[in-house]
Order: C-alpha cells, then sequence, then structure tokens
C-alpha cells in the first residue's frame, strides 16, 4: 500500500440525480511517478480529483492518499499535497499576492513568520513576481492559471495534483509549466496531472491513466504503453485473402483484411522473411509497409472505437 | 527522497487567528461593506438634526416618545430606528456571502484543500460576523450619542419611568443596548450563515434571509399567532427600552438574550451539519 501515492479501490460518485461520474476506479499512482489523468471533457476526471482531496464524497471505495485513508485524515495529508482542481478560483478584488497571503494564513501549519517570503517565492517561481500587485480581476487567464499553480506550490508538497494545469495558457506558458512539472519531480514530488491531450501526456508524463465515461479502461507506465504499440506489416495486393492467408501461416498475429490489402503485427519476424513468404506463395505484392501505429491509435484500441483523445 | 523530507514542517499549529485575521480583512477591505458602514454611520445625523429641528428623538416610534431630548436619547433612537431593517441589511450581506460567496467564487475548495477543516473554517466565519454585528451595531449608536451630546448638551435624562439619570449613567446604559443589540444580531447572522450554506448564489442567500427578518417582525404583529412569537427573535429587539426605566427591569433582556443564544447554538449546528457532509462540487 505504501508504495502507491495514490490508491483508490472501486471508487464511485454517483451524484444526486443518478448521474454517475466515476464508476469503480482502481488507480495506483506510483511514489516518483509523473503520472498522467488522460480523458475526455466529462469523463470523471475532476471528480475523481474532488473525491482523493476530501472534497465531495464517494458513493462507494476507498481511497489512499500518501499511504492514509482519505477524507478521514485530510488534516494531516492535505498539508503534503498541493493541487489545482478544475481552474483557479481566487477572490477578484484582491492582487495575487493578497489572495496568496490569505491561503498562508489558513494554513494552520504555516507562521506568520515567513509568510511574506513564502508568498514571494511562490509567485516567482511561477513567474507572476511582476503582476503580484494587480488585483486578480484584472489577470489574464494564463496568469490566473500560474497563480493557482503557484498555490499549490506555497510549500514544499510530496504530491502534487494539477486538474489541467495547462488549460488557458499560450505554448510558451505551456511549456513553462511542463518545464516546472519536471523540476518538481526531479525534486522528489510525485506528480498526478490530469489532461484532455493525449500529446501532452506523451511529453511529461512517466505513467498515464486512461478515464473513459467514468470508467479507468487502462493505467500502466509508458514503457508497458510503447510496448501496445506494436509494429504492422501490411501489403497491398488484388489476392487480399490468399495475403491473409500467408500471414497466418507465418503465425502472425491480429491479422486484417481489407479490400486491396491485408495486415498483422510482425512480432519477432523480419520484414524480408515475410515479403518473400508472399512471393512465394504467388501473392502480387503492390506495396509492402512496416509501420508502428501512432499513440492515439493505440489509444483508440485500447480504449474503445469513438475516443476522442484529442478532444 | 524520503517523504519527511518534502513534507511540510508539522511545526506548532496555530490557533486559527490568523485565518480569522483573514476573514476580517476580507470583509472590512471590500467596499460594498465599507459603504454600508458609512451608510449606517450617516442615520444617526439624519436622526439628530430632525430631532434639533423637528422635535422628540422617538417621534418616528412610539418606544421612545415622549422622552426629553439628549445625547444619550438620541443614541437609543439610532438603535431603534436601525433595529428592524438596516441592521438586518448589512448582517443578510455579509452573512449571506460568507460562504455562499467562497462557493460561488470556487474559493470555498480552495481553502478547504489547505487544509482548513470545514468546522475550523465556519467558526471563523462565525467569529467574523460576530465582530461584524458588534461594529454595525456599536458604530451608529455611539455616533448618535456623540451628535447627540453636540446638539443636546443638557446633563439630565428624564428616562421613561420618570426619573432622571446623569449622561454617565446614560452612557452606560446605552453600552449595554448595543450589547444587547448586536447579540440579537449575532443570533440573526447565525440563521443568515445557516442559509449561506444552502446554496452558491450568494445573491439569493442574501435576499433570503433578509426576507425572512422582514416576514419574522410582520408576523410578530399579527396577533393571531402569538402562540409562534416567543419564537421569533424579532420579537426581543425593542426590549432595550427597558433600559431606560429606572430601576432597570433585566428579565425581558435576559430573556431576549437567551433566544438569541439559542439562535446561534441551533444554527450554527444546522450550518455545520449542512456543511461538513456537502460535496463541494463548485
Ligand atoms: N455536481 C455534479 N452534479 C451532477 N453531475 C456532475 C456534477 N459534477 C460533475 N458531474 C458530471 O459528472 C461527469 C464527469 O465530470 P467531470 O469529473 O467534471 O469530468 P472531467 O473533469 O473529466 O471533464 C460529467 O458528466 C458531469 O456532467
Ligand atoms: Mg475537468
Amino acid at each position: 500500500m505504501a508504495a502507491f501515492e495514490i490508491q483508490t479501490r472501486a471508487l464511485t460518485k454517483r451524484f444526486r440525480g443518478g448521474q454517475l461520474a466515476v464508476s469503480s476506479v482502481d488507480l495506483a499512482v506510483p511514489a516518483g511517478a509523473v503520472f498522467g489523468f488522460l480523458g475526455p471533457n466529462g469523463s470523471g476526471k475532476t471528480t475523481t480529483i474532488r473525491m482523493l482531496l476530501g472534497l465531495v464524497f464517494p458513493t462507494a471505495g476507498e481511497i489512499s492518499l500518501l499511504g492514509s485513508p482519505m477524507p478521514a485524515a485530510a488534516a494531516a495529508v492535505l498539508p503534503g499535497v498541493g493541487s489545482l482542481v478544475e481552474g483557479p478560483a481566487f477572490h477578484p478584488y484582491l492582487s495575487g499576492r493578497a489572495n496568496l497571503a490569505r491561503l498562508d494564513a489558513a494554513d494552520r501549519r504555516a507562521r506568520r513568520r515567513g509568510a511574506r517570503s513564502r508568498v514571494q517565492l511562490a509567485l516567482e517561481r511561477v513567474g507572476l513576481a511582476a503582476a503580484a500587485e494587480k488585483r486578480y480581476r484584472n489577470y489574464s487567464l494564463g496568469m490566473r492559471q500560474r497563480l493557482g499553480i503557484a498555490a499549490a506550490l506555497l510549500q514544499p508538497r510530496r504530491l502534487l495534483i494539477l486538474d489541467e494545469p495547462t488549460n488557458g495558457l499560450d505554448p510558451q506558458g505551456t511549456r513553462e509549466v511542463r518545464h516546472l512539472i519536471a523540476e518538481l519531480a526531479r525534486d522528489g514530488s510525485t506528480v498526478f496531472v490530469s489532461s484532455h491531450l493525449l500529446s501532452e501526456v506523451e511529453q511529461m508524463c512517466s505513467h498515464v491513466g486512461v478515464m473513459r465515461t467514468g470508467s479507468l479502461v487502462w493505467q500502466g507506465s509508458m514503457t508497458e504503453l510503447a510496448a501496445e504499440q506494436r509494429a504492422r506489416v501490411s501489403v497491398e495486393t488484388a489476392d487480399s485473402s490468399l495475403a491473409k492467408a500467408v500471414l497466418a501461416d507465418l503465425g502472425l498475429s491480429e491479422i486484417r483484411e481489407d479490400v486491396g490489402s491485408a495486415s498483422a503485427v510482425i512480432g519477432a519476424r523480419r520484414p524480408e522473411d515475410v515479403v518473400v513468404a508472399l512471393v512465394a506463395a504467388g501473392v502480387g505484392v503492390r506495396a509492402f509497409t512496416v509501420a508502428k501505429p501512432r499513440l492515439e491509435d493505440v489509444f483508440v484500441q485500447l480504449t474503445g472505437e469513438g475516443f476522442d483523445v484529442s478532444g | 527522497m524520503s517523504a519527511a523530507e518534502v513534507l511540510a514542517p508539522a511545526g506548532r499549529t496555530g490557533l486559527g487567528g490568523r485565518l480569522l485575521a483573514s476573514e476580517l480583512t476580507l470583509i472590512l477591505r471590500r467596499r460594498r461593506n465599507q459603504l454600508l458602514l458609512v451608510a449606517l454611520a450617516a442615520i444617526p445625523l439624519a436622526i439628530g438634526l430632525a430631532t434639533r429641528f423637528a422635535g422628540s428623538a422617538g417621534s418616528r416610534d412610539s418606544v421612545l416618545s415622549g422622552l426629553t431630548n439628549n445625547g444619550v436619547v438620541v443614541g437609543f433612537g439610532t438603535l431603534v430606528a436601525v433595529l428592524p431593517i438596516f441592521l438586518p441589511l448589512v448582517v443578510s450581506v455579509v452573512a449571506g456571502d460568507s460562504v455562499a460567496g467562497e462557493a460561488n467564487l470556487g474559493t470555498l475548495r480552495y481553502l478547504l484543500i489547505v487544509p482548513v477543516s470545514r468546522t475550523r473554517l465556519l467558526a471563523s466565519k462565525f467569529a467574523a460576523l460576530v465582530a461584524w454585528c458588534v461594529l454595525m451595531t456599536a458604530v451608529p449608536a455611539l455616533i448618535g450619542l456623540l451628535i447627540g451630546v453636540i446638539l443636546f448638551p443638557n446633563a439630565q435624562i428624564t428616562v421613561l419611568s420618570g426619573n432622571q439619570i446623569g449622561l454617565a449613567d446614560g452612557s452606560a446604559r446605552l453600552l449595554v443596548a448595543i450589547g444587547y443589540g448586536a447579540l440579537m444580531m449575532i443570533g440573526f447572522a447565525a440563521l443568515a450563515l445557516f442559509i449561506s450554506t444552502l446554496t452558491e448564489v450568494p445573491i439569493a442567500a442574501m435576499a433570503t434571509a433578509l426576507t425572512l427578518a422582514v416576514v419574522m417582525q410582520v408576523l410578530d404583529l399579527v396577533s393571531a399567532l402569538h402562540a409562534i412569537h416567543p419564537w421569533l427573535i424579532s420579537h426581543y429587539f425593542f426590549n432595550i427600552s427597558d433600559l431606560l426605566r429606572a430601576p432597570v427591569d433585566f428579565s425581558r433582556l435576559q430573556h431576549g438574550a437567551l433566544v438569541a443564544l439559542g439562535y446561534v447554538l441551533v444554527f450554527w449546528t444546522a450550518a455545520w451539519a449542512r456543511l461538513s457532509t456537502k460535496d463541494i462540487s463548485s
């Protein structure tokens, strides 16, 4: 149990009104991971995060956060967790600095002494020091997002839970957030980051969990994911059924046949042997390719048809 | 790296005084609330001038009619004038906003994950409301006293029972009246705080609380409903007039104070029950 910074068992949330937002989710986020929590809008990512943090009470299931049960151990656990939940939220008529000072004041474990420098440090870390005295209502979307991240970084954290942290950021801001996450991970924090963008998860995560309509349909390390990304041979020919039979004779798996082509996962076979076998069997080869599927296609395969990962 | 190295130092945990200070600053720095304070402070000025040029301080209310004009009476007159509507209004606005406003902005979720326990949050919110009630009751009454002393420098006050008391005695009685009025508002604030936990729309909480304050006073006028009158906090607002008799009979004041404390107990507990079981999905 202790090896996982976040672990849930059969975590379920049915909202009043009957909406099943999260359905029997078993998350396991190892210490030191940058865990990408991937899923289209409405798939239950934010609801799961709210339950992890004790904001929303589960209908069923168990949560262990940093090795302690939530929400029972919230007072002991949450000081070690910095979070961004469903976008930033601050008082519009207070400055960025005053907003952070309020959150610092609310923390019983934070002493008055050092409050100024904690706030200043957090602001500098997200590049907001120059705009610190501006009222929050005059912040751009990107500045608001940064202030939200700054709030998560007011204290050193063992775990960061960031719900779509790059939402509303320009490409430059997105790069900075990725950089910040890498830095936090290097310093020993575990990072749990949700996103609806596969490319983003691919670039910064060591692990990934995929949500689809409230269920966790796949989770594992990126290495395991890459293993799912198996190269396929495909041959274009008029005799697609003959080609299919040859591929089957060679012992290839997941054979598919379309009009004018046949394909299969190549596995340990060498492509040149496949070509020889095809030609020997009299298949009229028009084109022959070996290709790794795009990660996106792997996801569609893992999570079912119609899963729009970039949506 | 081990967990201990990156965890925030456990340290001594504070009593939460910093959160209370932050709550008070949040209320007092808000332009809207400052305007409410200024408006309340202007009321005794109007009453003082009207009294000076048009007659008795109590003329708009029978409770105080027939009193001689002087500083203490202007202070009392101000309290009587603000208790039914103005004070419930300023209390409804701030108390209605206190939880619903944070829920509406989304700042509630960020306070809770700091973490601030829901109980401590509600206690801090209520403590700040207590300070607001005291401030909003004391400011107009004390300004009334000041204006009254300037406009009517006669030191002797003829009270409702016909006796005469001095300015010092009268001022002390006004202080007790302020404390009592503030306590009435604190009882009402607990009700408004509870309403504030029921919604994520602050304006709805404010309007509901103020409407309740008015409805309670209307019900109090319907004699057929006398059975419920003892349960209405507004029924006890004007017991402050007992302070203008010599000697003072405190029994009705004590009764009113107990009812206000009952409101605090019941509605703070209700607010706590509501907030601590609520899904924060805003
Ligand atoms: N408070 C709520 N009441 C009812 N349904 C909700 C509530 N919050 C979220 N939902 C529903 O739960 C589902 C999951 O939402 P959410 O967790 O926000 O998804 P995501 O963060 O992946 O976009 C959605 O269908 C949403 O409409
Ligand atoms: Mg979301």
